[in-house]
């Protein structure tokens, strides 16, 4: 039996909203990062698809499958799978790391969450280019960041859980700056 | 400046470092002269230029790009895994 | 003087504002130059150099007189140009460069002393002596001369930075730029439209003519309604396009709240004063329009004289006669529009002075042919000019001079990357050359195009050309009707004739300047300039560059094309600081990485320490400890008797797995880590291809293929980066797979004596010398998680570390730190650190500085000799070898009780204390509560042949000078007894 309590990355920051954007924290979940070995891409999408019902994402795509399980580009040859636990054959056809407690992962949601990140990351975010299910590796504000399209107003962002409160920040300052100009 | 990642497209500069130019790896056991020349003895063409970026806040690839050192001008690029420049991998083999 | 029944503002909308002071009225759509002109104020500036009066020049952002400072206190934004700060009620603004008021400047006398302050003057003047330079010229060069002042104090405004992307930058909103971005934007391309001006239109707004029928700026606004009902383009008012830059990228400055009152609301706080935005379009149609250029004539910088232009926009755009009599001089047919649209409004035009004798006749105004204007009078107004013709010299009393000397095409931002205008002989002005900014069409007036109708025209076309590369089609809007006018000008740049002939207005640089530089032999442009100042104000010369260098021509009997032109480079208009580097300022300059343990850390009165972007707990105060000192030798004590708890989950981890693991190992660590056993941990060293030591650490296998590395905080990114480059560049045949797992572990070190006996009383499994044998490893349960646990040390005790998953970090940390108080020990942080590991001989990166080998470090051994490694072959250069270069050594005061500081640099005792004699640097120090006195470590040439020898150490900066003893670095159980134990 579990003996410790657990804090969340982003415990007592969140949610916040401001204008027409809020910023909470997603509930924890199981995070694999699943790197398939030299020629094993196809075995671990089959793999994937069998276990989980998702395919080894696409490079910058990310995909639902059941029961709220997902699987998003993390990298070059690499992907994450959020939600379940992952299938332990797996293992025999890329090096899965249990990476769970390694990202904050926050979501941003509001009809100007793309101006708000207009102001955080160098990217191209118009809904024609960076559409749902679409995902990029970036930099948010000198962090390393993982930015998914979940909606259309909808996005999910991931940085290193140590730095949860600088994230916080920076997006909260960006939501302000964006509501004040009405 | 924009670079074009081979994974992830055309991508703002601030997520790449550089590294220098993009050249084959030498046997690690080929001797002080032929590391030297690889460390030391660069090239510094007003033009094209074959070189090395990590596009470290985004997909971690390294890649190889082709830029006009003196226009900036974009002119090719590839994964740096895919762009010839490894040892050859007899040549390093632990002597176990 | 307002005109009734003309101009575009809102005449039932007053705004009040004050300016020096003194309370005015304006109207709802006023810029502060239009709304002082209106109340007849024309005095409003004091001039760079010699302090003279200046009025209002321009109605743009290229105006080099009228700089204010807008609003109070902190918030006071110097260098404001009024033709550009639109009035908000309650706007305050005052004069700058002038003491004690603009009408009685004191400074004024500077412009007696004119004789003595030509071009150069300060290179010549102020020579000797020197010493007087700082402590007496410069200062008062600096107050008599310059512009705005800061305020002083932090700035509190709020500023932003932004990226936009689209396919089409359409750069101005004149006839060219609205048609651009109608024509794609009906074609469905993603425009962006961006007009520095706080309206669209360009000169639509300021001229009366007409285009399908119906005035311009009637047109111009159903244009705009159209393409504000498209999803497809933005409309960014107020957004100057900055700069232009490689792969379509473009910086801008928008003046976000510039026109709005100071906030009051909590919400408007947050409001954005500027916002510096980088825009990366794949095409963009540069339709910046052009600048008109003034005449240098004598004495022609008196308020009341404008441009043609200026004059113009001021009567058709905001309904404001800049004078009762005006008088027009020009060179060129256009400024003749100026006195038919004065005519027209009823305003008194004196004549028309125009240097070409084949001018035109005036159509109600008299027009003086093959004339100039050759002086003016009136102090703090103009009151007349002296014309000269065939008749001879006339006076006319006039209260404004409307003067055009030719427009210069805004070919500014086709040159920030290296492109040069080319001259055009018919238009006597510099126009762009194609191609210079891949991707960039120019149209309009910034072409040279500068009817309205070619620029609908050429609008239209750059647009095409633009939508043809982007792939797309459309329906071309029918080319509106529009005046076909010729633009016809004959060259004038200068009147001659005594006195001073103003070329730049900003920086005081006249005809007599540019003649003294030219005969003082800088007869390059780029040198005319510096030793002019020619164009280095905040204007950066854009209504002067193209005269002063004309001038240059003459004076050096060139061409202008011989003379060539300065370097246009970015910024087209001058951007705060507070803009490019806006959310940078403060704690925003590097992101924060915080450790889970953070909260407790600060509940136990720990003082952070920064160490790369982490924030480390440095000491735990308990009560009655006064300074840190004490913290600190209380906790290396609590280690080296009892038992310590530290968070190092800042080191770097990272999880290697893959059969090929074991051989990316071999390859990044000097020493072999295929053979170590699963279950144990080795201690490594990396070296960079150069052969110098890049990192250290310590790697665990964890099974046949997984392995666990972890780095020095501060070189985490680099060694990750590092790998990458290994297998990705020099190794892409191994299969092996890793990724950081920093954030994901909390890691704790358990070191002292009791430290079994803590970790027992917490881990579920047995805990003993052959479980957990030293250099051990293995996963472990504690408190029901899963964990890891490795007998590994920093401190030379006994010691584990153990680590969980991150969200059970403060529950472990705090349970850890409970059982070590219970067992007489508790927390230390970096300082005991520090201390711990310096007594035991273990070095960080204060000695892995970029400059140490492997053989520096007496770490020779750690190379093994049966495999090779990435840096080995340089690190055998025989000058990495050499006997004499620095090597680490322990050092302690030679009296006990004498202090020693990092950084200090040893000599031997009998030396003198100069460069030439330098053995060596001091690299880490600390106070030894074990020992009872300093010890540190140094990098002391020859240094291991030196033990026991005596240096003098000498720090400066601290005023340290003491003689130590150089000893083994190890200076605490050198058997490593209790380590094993």
């Amino acid at each position: 039996m579990v003996d410790l309590s657990a804090k969340s990355p982003c415990d007592g920051m969140l949610p916040v909203s401001v204008g027409s954007c809020s910023l909470s924290e997603e509930p924890p979940m199981r995070l694999t990062l699943i790197a398939p070995y030299a020629g094993q891409e196809g075995a671990v999408s089959a793999a994937m698809e069998a276990a989980h019902g998702l395919a080894f994402p696409a490079p910058n795509r990310s995909s639902f499958g059941p029961e709220g399980a997902r699987a998003v580009w993390f990298g070059r040859g690499q992907a994450l799978l959020m939600g379940p636990e992952a299938s332990p054959g797996l293992a025999e056809h890329a090096a899965l790391t249990d990476i769970s407690d390694g990202w904050a992962v926050v979501r941003l949601e509001g009809e100007r969450a793309e101006d708000v990140l207009a102001r955080l990351v160098p990217l191209d975010l118009r809904p024609q280019v960076f559409e749902p299910g679409h995902t990029a590796r970036t930099e948010l504000r000198h962090m390393m960041a993982s930015l998914t399209r979940v909606s259309a107003k909808s996005f999910q962002i991931m940085v290193f859980r140590s730095f949860a409160q600088t994230l916080v920040h920076d997006v909260k300052t960006a939501m302000e700056a964006v509501a004040a100009r009405g | 400046m924009r670079i074009t990642c081979p994974i992830c497209g055309e991508r703002d500069r601030r997520e790449f470092t550089y590294r220098g130019a993009a050249l084959k790896t030498p046997a690690l056991e080929a001797g002080i002269e032929a590391w030297h020349a690889q460390v030391h003895l660069r090239g510094n063409p007003a033009g094209p230029l074959a070189e090395l970026w990590h596009h470290e806040m985004g997909c971690g690839a390294w890649v190889q790009v082709t830029r006009n050192t003196a226009t900036h001008e974009m002119l090719g690029s590839v994964l740096a895994e895919d762009a010839g420049l490894a040892v050859s991998a007899s040549e390093t083999e632990v002597e176990t | 003087m307002r005109i009734s029944g003309l101009g575009q503002v809102s005449r039932n909308r007053p705004v009040s504002f004050a300016f020096n002071g003194k309370h005015y009225m304006g109207v709802e759509g006023d810029t502060l130059a239009s709304a002082l002109l209106a109340n007849d104020v024309h005095l409003v500036a004091r001039s760079f150099k010699y302090h003279r009066p200046r009025g209002i020049l321009t109605a743009g952002s290229e105006e080099p007189n009228a700089l204010v400072t807008v609003g109070e206190g902190v918030a006071a934004d110097p260098n404001i140009r009024a033709t550009q700060q639109e009035i908000f009620e309650g706007l305050v603004a005052r004069s700058q460069n002038c003491w004690p008021s603009v009408d009685r400047d004191l400074m004024a006398v500077n412009d007696l002393a004119a004789p003595f302050l030509g071009a150069g003057f300060y290179y010549k003047t102020f020579m000797w002596p020197a010493p007087l330079w700082e402590k007496l010229y410069e200062p008062i060069i600096r107050r008599a001369a310059g512009l705005g002042a800061l305020p002083g104090a932090a700035n509190t405004d709020v500023y932003e930075k932004a990226f936009a992307f689209c396919d089409l930058l359409v750069i101005g909103s004149g006839p060219a730029g609205l048609m651009a971005a109608l024509t794609a934007g009906r074609a469905g391309a993603d425009v962006i439209l961006a007009e520095e001006d706080s309206r669209m239109g360009g000169r639509l707004l300021a001229e009366v003519e007409e285009i399908d029928g119906r005035p311009a700026h009637m047109w111009a606004a159903e244009v705009i309604a159209e393409l504000e009902q498209l999803d497809n383009v933005r409309l960014m008012t107020r957004t100057a396009i900055t700069g232009a830059y490689d792969q379509g990228t473009f910086s801008a400055l928008e003046r976000v709240s510039h026109h709005l009152p100071p906030s009051q609301s909590l919400k408007t706080a947050h409001r954005p004063r500027e916002c510096f935005w980088r825009i990366v379009a794949k095409a963009s149609v540069l339709a910046a329009g052009a600048i008109e250029r003034p005449i240098a004539f004598c004495n022609n910088d008196r308020p009341g004289i404008m441009t043609a232009g200026a004059v113009r926009a001021y009567l058709n755009r905001w309904g404001v006669a800049p004078g009762e009599r005006i008088t027009v001089f020009a060179n060129n047919d256009d400024a003749h529009r100026t006195a038919q649209d004065l005519v027209a409004a009823g305003v008194q035009v004196t004549a028309v002075v125009d240097s070409r004798h084949d001018a035109p006749d005036g159509d109600g105004f008299p027009v003086i042919k093959g004339a100039v204007v050759c002086d003016t009078a009136g102090r703090r107004r103009l009151e007349s000019v002296t014309v000269r013709s065939v008749r001879g010299e006339e006076k006319i009393q006039t209260d404004c001079l409307a003067m055009s000397g030719g427009w210069n095409p805004s070919v500014h931002l086709t040159c920030h990357m290296n492109g040069r205008p080319r001259w055009n002989r018919e238009l006597a002005a510099f126009v762009p050359v194609d191609g210079v900014v891949p991707g960039m069409e120019v149209a309009g007036a910034a072409n040279g195009a500068f009817s309205t109708s070619a620029a609908l025209r050429e609008g239209a076309a750059a647009a095409r050309a633009a939508l043809a590369d982007l792939g797309l089609k459309g329906q071309v809007p029918p080319l509106p009707v529009a005046s076909e006018e010729v633009y016809r000008i004959s060259p004038l740049w200068a009147v001659p004739g005594k006195g001073r002939a103003w070329l730049d207005f900003q920086n005081d640089v006249t005809v007599k300047d540019v003649n003294q530089a030219a005969q003082e032999n800088f007869r390059s442009v780029e040198h005319m300039k510096r030793y002019t100042t020619q164009g280095m104000a905040t204007d950066q010369g854009k209504n002067s560059n193209v005269a002063a260098l004309a001038v240059l021509a003459d004076a050096t009997g060139r061409s202008i094309p011989e003379t060539g032109v300065t370097t246009f480079r970015a910024p087209f208009v001058p951007t705060s600081i507070a803009a490019m580097g806006a959310g940078a300022e403060d704690q925003g300059f590097k992101p924060r990485r915080y450790l889970t343990t953070h909260a407790a850390g600060l509940e136990q009165g720990a003082s952070n320490v920064e160490v790369g972007l982490w924030y480390r707990a440095s000491y735990f105060p308990k009560q009655g400890e006064t300074n840190w000192r004490q913290s600190c030798d209380r906790e290396v004590m609590m280690v080296r008797n009892a038992v310590g708890v530290c968070d190092v989950s800042t080191l770097g981890k990272i999880d290697i797995k893959g059969r090929d693991a074991a051989r990316l190992l071999d390859l990044v660590y000097t020493n072999m880590f295929s053979t170590l056993k699963i279950g144990r941990v080795r201690y490594g060293l990396m070296l960079r291809e150069d052969g110098f030591v890049m990192d250290d650490g310590t790697t665990a296998r964890l099974g046949e293929d997984h392995y666990v590395m972890t780095t020095t905080t501060a070189a985490a990114g680099q060694v990750m980066a590092h790998l990458e480059f290994l297998i990705q560049v020099v190794r892409p045949d191994l299969d092996v797979r890793f990724t950081s797992v920093t954030d994901h572990w909390a890691q704790f070190a358990i070191a002292g004596p009791k430290a079994r006996a803590l970790v027992d009383a917490l881990v579920e499994e047995t805990v003993d010398g052959d479980s957990w044998p030293f250099m051990g490893c293995g996963e472990i349960t504690v408190k029901g998680v899963r964990g890891r646990l490795f007998r590994i040390s920093f401190s030379g005790e006994h010691a584990y570390e153990i680590a969980v998953p991150a969200r059970y970090g403060d529950a472990l940390y705090r349970a850890l730190v409970a059982q070590a108080e219970s067992l007489g020990g508790g927390a230390y942080g970096m300082e005991a650190l520090n201390v711990l590991r310096i007594e035991k001989g273990f070095i960080t990166h204060a000695e892995i500085n970029g400059t140490v080998t492997a053989f520096d470090l007496g770490m020779q051994g750690l190379i093994s000799k049966k495999k090779s490694c990435w840096g080995k072959a340089l690190s055998e250069r025989a000058g990495l070898m050499d006997e004499d270069r620095m090597q680490l050594v322990g050092l302690k005061p030679a009296e006990t009780a004498q202090d020693i500081s990092a950084g200090a640099h040893l000599f031997d005792p009998d030396a003198t204390v100069e460069r030439v004699n330098d053995l060596g640097y001091v690299t880490s120090v600390g106070f030894s509560p074990t020992l009872g006195h300093m010890i540190g470590f140094a990098m002391v040439s020859a240094g291991a042949d030196r033990m026991g020898d005596t240096v003098r150490l000498v720090d400066h900066t601290r005023g340290i000078d003491t003689l130590c003893e150089i000893v083994n670095p190890v200076f605490f159980d050198p058997e490593g007894g209790r380590v094993r134990g």
